[in-house]
């Protein structure tokens, strides 16, 4: 009864990876026919047009959507469980804009003595961002025990690491800027091969990592004191989750910069289709829903109102924010009834 | 240091705290297989703090504790939720969760890599669930049961982590009387029929004293007693231990009262064999100062007696009455405005006589009054 569940929402929800991948090759200012797709991916002749669209730009980009989007729903369900909070994500406690920060100042940096800024370099300067930021609010966290403080600290310092990149942004002086200024918004464009490369090693790695500590988190769920009589070793447990949201959240940050509410919307969406919260199940449909919702999102974001392309952000925002409101009022009942 | 190899579960001097500070100085608990033992004391007294130390949640400022002839704190994580397993007073808010899955994350010490369980697991899962009578449950959401049925999911759970020793930090609390009484019977079934041993903190006196085959009482910053409930719960001690002011708690029989009516007695009450209780009660509520008697030490009416009445007069224990108490009692029936009796003195035997003697005196003085506790 349970498992038939699973198998059924594990089959719809890579049926949708594979449809709007599907969707994201054809559509665009350059409509290219569903039946030109299969040929294109394998190598057979094909209209050169269409072959350089979909092999130079949409392809990579589409991957990229999906992998990122499914590395960011990882990154909130682990800092979901971590502050046993459920509108705790990379983008609400500001751990995406610490990286995105960091990422900025490199940049901006290199650009200025025209070094070039390698896109593991870029992980680094991420991560190194998304680790200041959790660092802050971890100490936040043991000063207020009140979870929606802790939420609005997270918030606080997002808007405040955003101010500083965006004064950066606006007074570094250098013709690159405007990829720049698109990349501080948030956004899957120019994604190269060896980006998707690069992006897949790290995602797919930590990924496996996270799915490997199933256990200790579903043990975590049940609150520390007792996941500690368990056996689970909790101080090891608290570091590695943070480190393992951090390099999703920072991986995802360094290449499409802060895309907003995927982290939170996604696990609630994955949590409701499943009707579970058992990691083990959780994890790889998190993964898969991730990449639907950024697949979605970046295609609304290219042919809303092409020729020109929206930020991701403003694309997830409107389908995460009232997901989260939607939370909070159903916590709200629930601690009332 | 040795170990003690007759003892299952020992402490030697051990000191908790938080932050470095001792809190409690100097633990001695020594428990054998199938024991149950018991901390109390007045709240915030510390029995949390000696619990979180001995289930590892807390490191211990000084000391040793002893687990079948090993330390503790060099035991591994899994080996040492192999043999404790605990039900504590944090309330768990698991999303999503049936009470068996709750029940089921008992077994984790016992899994693989993923923890899932085998089929043995589930067996083991649904036994401790029927064990605590919470069969039926097996599919409900957890978050959707009432406090008393959780506590019990949650007492599975720890059963079925198959431990030596469960460790329960105030496990009735939230608990109406039949759960209390259920909850502590299956406990006690477990220490017996599993050999299993039992540590818990109760705020109950008069269960801890029924239960308990040992009792630790935690006072201030010291362990004040530890012992059997015999050697614990002597007479004036749970006043002295939990420093009672008003009212009075009397330890044969668990027995407790509110403050009595400090002003000079309006009614003299010729009691015993119980009758009088009731009305013993009924006098304190409305504020009214009375003297009881005459009864044996012995008779049911005796606590009550002691703990509310102005003044009692008490006769010996398996003794006639004698005439010196007879005499002490018409004075006080001089000295009150009425006289009420309670039990029923002419279907009585021969030993009564000396009551109906006092009921006769207050007769012919015009105070004896009928009563009825139930008007």
């Amino acid at each position: 009864m349970k498992n038939k569940r699973y198998m059924l929402s594990y089959f719809i929800l890579a049926s949708l990876v594979l449809l709007f991948l599907a969707l994201n090759l054809c559509a665009g200012s350059v409509a290219v026919p569903l039946r030109e797709i299969p040929g294109i991916l394998l190598g057979r002749e094909a209209d050169e047009v269409f072959r350089d669209i979909i092999m130079t730009i949409r392809f990579p980009r589409a991957l990229a959507a999906a992998i990122l989007g499914g590395g960011l729903a990882l990154s909130g369900y682990l800092l979901q469980t971590f502050f046993h909070n459920p509108i705790a994500g990379p983008f609400t406690l500001g751990i995406s804009s610490g990286a995105k920060l960091v990422v900025a100042l490199v940049m901006v940096f290199a650009l200025g003595r025209s070094i070039h800024v390698s896109a593991l370099l870029m992980i680094a300067a991420a991560f190194a961002g998304a680790m200041i930021s959790m660092g802050f609010v971890l100490l936040m966290s043991r000063v207020m025990d009140n979870m929606s403080m802790l939420i609005v600290s997270g918030v606080m310092i997002s808007y405040i690491c955003s101010a500083v990149t965006d004064f950066i942004v606006t007074f570094a002086d250098d013709s690159n800027i405007v990829n720049l200024h698109n990349w501080s918004k948030g956004s899957f464009s120019g994604i190269t091969w060896e980006n998707v490369a690069l992006m897949a090693a790290v995602i797919f790695l930590t990924s496996f990592f996270v799915f490997l500590m199933s256990k200790p988190i579903s043990a975590y769920q049940m609150g520390e004191a007792y996941a500690k009589n368990m056996g689970v070793n909790i101080q090891l447990f608290r570091t590695l989750l943070v480190l393992l949201s951090s390099v999703l959240s920072a991986c995802v940050t360094a290449f499409a910069g802060p895309v907003s509410f995927v982290g939170i919307a996604v696990p609630h969406l994955v949590k409701s289709l499943l009707r579970t919260t058992k990691p083990l199940l959780m994890i790889p449909g998190c993964f898969l829903g991730g990449a639907v919702f950024c697949l979605l999102c970046d295609l609304l974001a290219r042919v809303l109102l092409a020729p020109t392309e929206l930020s991701i952000s403003t694309v997830t925002a409107v389908f995460g924010a009232p997901i989260v409101i939607l939370i909070m009022v159903r916590k709200k009942k629930e601690k009332a009834g | 240091m040795k170990p003690m190899k007759e003892f299952y579960f020992y402490t030697e001097g051990l000191t908790v705290g938080y932050h470095g500070v001792p809190l409690i100085k100097n633990i001695e608990i020594r428990l054998k297989k199938g024991e149950i033992l018991t901390l109390i004391g007045p709240n915030g007294a510390g029995k949390t703090t000696i619990l979180k130390s001995i289930i590892r949640q807390l490191a211990p400022i000084g000391g040793v504790t002893w687990l079948d002839g090993e330390e503790i704190e060099k035991l591994s994580g899994n080996a040492f939720s192999k043999k404790v397993s605990v039900v504590l007073t944090d309330r768990v808010r698991p999303e999503l969760m049936t009470c068996e899955d709750v029940v089921a994350t008992g077994r984790y010490p016992y899994t693989g890599r993923f923890g899932l369980l085998s089929g043995a697991d589930w067996e083991l899962v649904w036994e401790a669930m029927d064990l605590v009578h919470v069969g039926d449950l097996r599919e409900r959401d957890f978050t959707k049961i009432s406090d008393g049925q959780k506590q019990r999911v949650m007492l599975a759970r720890a059963i079925c982590q198959e431990p030596d020793i469960i460790v329960l930090d105030e496990p009735t609390s939230f608990l109406d009387i039949r759960y209390k009484l259920e909850f502590l019977s299956i406990l006690q079934r477990m220490s017996r029929s599993r050999n299993l041993s039992v540590i818990m903190s109760l705020h109950e006196l008069e269960l801890a004293g029924r239960i308990s085959d040992k009792l630790l009482c935690v006072k201030g910053d010291k362990v004040d007693r530890f012992g059997t409930p015999e050697e614990v719960f002597t007479p004036g001690y749970i006043s002295e231990l939990y420093g009672m002011t008003v009212g009075s708690y009397d330890e044969a029989t668990g027995n407790l009262e509110l403050e009595a009516v400090k002003k000079d007695p309006e009614i003299f009450v010729i009691a015993g064999n119980g009758t009088g209780t009731a009305l013993f009660r009924k006098l304190q509520r409305e504020g009214i100062s009375f003297a009881a008697g005459i009864l044996w030490e012995n008779d049911l009416d005796c606590p009550a007696a002691s703990a509310l009445a102005f003044e009692v007069v008490v006769e010996k224990a398996f003794s006639p009455i004698t005439q010196e108490k007879v005499e002490r009692a018409k004075k006080l029936i001089d000295a009150c405005g009425s006289v009420i009796c309670t039990p029923d003195l002419d279907g009585a035997g021969e030993w009564a006589k000396e009551l109906r003697e006092l009921a006769a005196y207050a007769g012919t003085k015009g105070k004896l009054k009928a009563y009825s506790v139930l008007t």
